[in-house]
């Protein structure tokens, strides 16, 4: 994620725009070839038993990483170059003043976009209300930045498809829409702490200059820097996990307790996710994993969203900022969304 | 001079206030290097984003941990 400079900062930058021109189109041939690759150097090369559940787990591990890798790289660098357009400024100036649903379905859909860190969850938090933008709106940003992800997004399309991740960022946008909403309707205002209100937060000095492409290119390769470095790590811990159970554990194994026809799965599946800490790099080759052994995809989804979108770290870090009955609502009112989100997909799917 | 480093403690506040101090006893910069960790401070200049770097009280970043030759570059209009 790259911030804001003050001027003068694009002369230091050279022509950039040619790279990724040249890069595309080797990422592309790259990538179509990578199952063909893969294939004959399992099959050919190493000449591995073609019915082994270990060649199973191996090939697997072989193909998903480079192409979940392939892919996260090619979406991270777009989703710099796009959050280049976007600032915090930006959206608290697009949100001033907006009624409470339109506010609340601006503030999600922003969320997805503006450059957000969770350890900047508080100074955004206070720049948002004290300029007047109503609680309910601000939780609805709140709850869509972490919780849509572009990592998760193309870890989904990568495994997935593209419908089950067109399917990740509808229904978190409805829940933070909604719980938004209803925690402006709550009226909980009397559970922010009492300095919120009285912190007076500056003008920024700032101005933001009219950034060249170049400018936006360098926040591209910026984004991939840091969040590639970042996650791959648990990216291919995450899929070594997945191709040891995917060769291994029977088909069926986790139907038994994560199937559609177990009325508790999803309440339990968020449950368990709430206090839980993953990256959505680590999570979703999990979930990959859970959904061949015959979890249903509800249950799954639940889980992976209680994973990303609501963690312990982050209501912690709120603590500074909310009194208790105000998380534990913010808390409660997101997990009742993620398990409705759970219940509506396993009864659909 | 006065070179603040708004941040709470998130990663990239640590990187950003190492790289400040090693750049200023590098150049041998006569500058005073603080951290700002109170929130009720960070929020004083207006920024959303940490971590903020701020020079001679104006703010000239935030959000990122900008290269070693802009930080300087900022050092030397502020002198």
């Amino acid at each position: 994620m790259l911030g804001f400079i003050a001027n003068n900062a694009t002369n230091l930058i050279r022509k950039k725009v040619i790279v990724p021109i040249i890069l595309f189109p080797i990422w592309v041939i790259l990538y179509l070839n990578i199952e063909l690759v893969v294939n004959s150097l399992v099959f050919d090369i190493f000449r591995l038993n073609k019915t082994s559940q270990l060649t199973e787990a191996i090939r697997f591990f072989i193909y998903e990483v480079p192409k979940v890798l392939l892919l996260l790289t090619l979406i991270v660098f777009v989703v710099g170059i796009i959050r280049s357009y976007f600032s915090p400024e930006k959206t608290r100036k697009a949100l001033e003043g907006k009624p409470l649903f339109l506010g609340n379905i601006m503030a999600s859909s922003l969320g997805i976009v503006t450059p957000f860190c969770s350890c900047s969850a508080i100074p955004l938090f206070l720049g948002f209300l004290e300029s007047g933008i109503p609680l309910g709106v601000t939780f609805s940003f709140l709850i869509a930045a972490p919780m849509i992800n572009e990592v998760a997004l193309v870890l989904l399309f990568g495994l997935f498809g593209w419908k089950t991740a067109l399917l990740y960022v509808s229904t978190g946008l409805l829940i933070s829409i909604f719980s938004g909403w209803l925690i402006g309707k709550l009226k909980l205002e009397k559970w922010i702490e009492e300095w919120v209100y009285e912190v007076k937060a500056g003008k920024l000095l700032i101005e933001e200059e009219k950034f060249t492409l170049n400018y936006r290119i360098e926040a591209g390769y910026t984004a991939v820097k840091e969040i590639v470095s970042k996650v791959w790590i648990y990216i291919v811990i995450g899929i070594a996990v997945g191709a040891g159970i995917h060769g291994y554990v029977p088909a069926d194994f986790m139907a038994s307790f994560m199937g559609k026809d177990i009325w508790y799965a999803v309440p339990l599946a968020v449950l368990l996710g709430v206090p839980m800490y993953s990256n959505a790099a680590g999570i979703i080759p999990i979930v990959q994993v859970l959904l061949e052994k015959g979890a249903s995809l509800g249950t799954s989804l639940a889980f992976m969203m209680a994973v990303i979108g609501l963690s312990l770290p982050e209501t912690i870090i709120l603590k500074k900022v909310l009194k208790y009955p105000l998380i534990f609502t913010f808390v409660g009112i997101v997990a009742i969304g993620i398990m409705i989100v759970g219940f509506l997909f396993n009864l659909i799917f | 001079m006065n070179i603040k480093i708004l941040g709470t403690g998130c990663s990239k506040c640590i990187t950003l206030e190492k790289k400040v101090r090693d750049l200023v006893t590098q150049h041998n910069i006569e500058a005073e290097v603080q951290k700002v960790s109170e929130l009720q401070n960070i929020m004083k200049y207006g920024i959303m984003m940490t971590p903020g770097l701020v020079i001679n009280e104006r703010v000239v970043s935030y959000g990122s941990v900008p290269k070693d030759n802009q930080i300087l570059q900022w050092i030397k209009e502020a002198m």
